[in-house]
């Protein structure tokens, strides 16, 4: 008979390790998911992912219950994400030099006529990757949140540890920021 | 340029992405074996600890025990040291058999 989560946690936290086995093969789907927004290479997405794994089994015995697994779970996720990029900020500094043909190509389709770049290219695609790898981790992550993921600002709080009122100020400023990237590749390519 | 406008796009192209959920093949396995050998890990460490503890303890009563052997002024009634004392008390049963009837 299949156990149920409280079941497994329950056993987990007497000693039971083996019991943790069904939980990373429910979640990690949706951990691998999450990881991909944040980092691109396989490599790191998957150091990410186990670094998730084994905080949430370090921290189990915090787990008090009240809201499902899956929420606590994907908090530490999103926070181990934010640590990455923290972390990772290397790229942030690079031009706009090694922007690809095909996104050159959407990029002037869009200056000549806004209304004829489809949003749903892959061009688009990868230039908004490539812009959102240029901003802060504070910026990229409420960009993330907020406007990709479509999250309210009191559930970004909630699951960053923010107050409301920090989350709205950043929210601000990384849109400002990303303005200001876009503004400096156009400037990049067309001055 | 109306960036404006280009980061409406991008933003709505952003969202069109739907995030890969593949997992690597016994990806949960790597994470068992991950938490088993911490476990073991934790284990050794844990007595390497007490033994190291153990060790420094052994050393500090060695040094208080030579201090006070040492600084302990020796009684000119009493000549003998503490080894002569010591081999006394140890010997004690054994001088007692030797002189029994």
């Amino acid at each position: 008979m299949e156990r149920s989560e409280a079941e497994l946690i329950a056993a987990v936290l007497k000693g039971d390790r083996a019991s943790f086995e069904p939980l990373v093969v429910k979640y990690s789907p949706r951990v691998f998911a999450t990881a991909r927004r944040y980092a691109r290479r396989e490599s790191e997405i998957e150091d990410i992912v186990q670094e998730v794994w084994l905080k949430a089994f370090d921290k189990l015995a915090s787990f008090r219950g009240e809201a499902p697994f899956e929420h606590w779970l994907m908090r530490m996720a999103v926070r181990t994400c934010y640590d990455f990029l923290r972390g990772h900020q290397r790229n942030r500094e690079s031009s706009f030099s090694e922007i690809s043909e095909p996104e050159e190509d959407w990029l002037d389709r869009f200056v000549a006529d806004p209304g004829s770049a489809p949003e749903d290219a892959d061009a688009a695609k990868l230039l908004v990757n490539r812009v959102l790898e240029k901003l802060s981790p504070e910026a990229r992550l409420v960009i993330q949140l907020l406007e990709i993921e479509d999250r309210s600002v009191k559930e970004i709080a909630g699951l960053m540890g923010w107050s409301v009122p920090l989350v709205k100020v950043r929210a601000f400023r990384a849109r400002a920021e990303m303005r200001k990237i876009l503004a400096r590749m156009t400037k990049d390519k067309y001055l | 340029m109306n960036v404006a406008e280009l980061q409406r796009k991008l933003t709505a192209a952003a969202r069109q992405q739907t995030p890969d959920d593949r997992v690597p093949y016994a990806f949960e396995k790597r994470i068992m074996a991950h938490l088993a050998e911490r476990a073991a890990v934790s284990g050794r460490v844990l007595w390497a600890r007490g033994l190291w503890r153990a060790a420094v303890s052994c050393v500090a009563l060695a040094i208080v025990c030579g201090a006070v052997s040492f600084f302990t002024p020796v009684a000119k009634d009493n000549p003998k040291d503490l080894s002569q004392d010591f081999e006394n008390t140890l010997l004690a049963s054994v001088d007692q058999a030797d002189t029994a009837p």
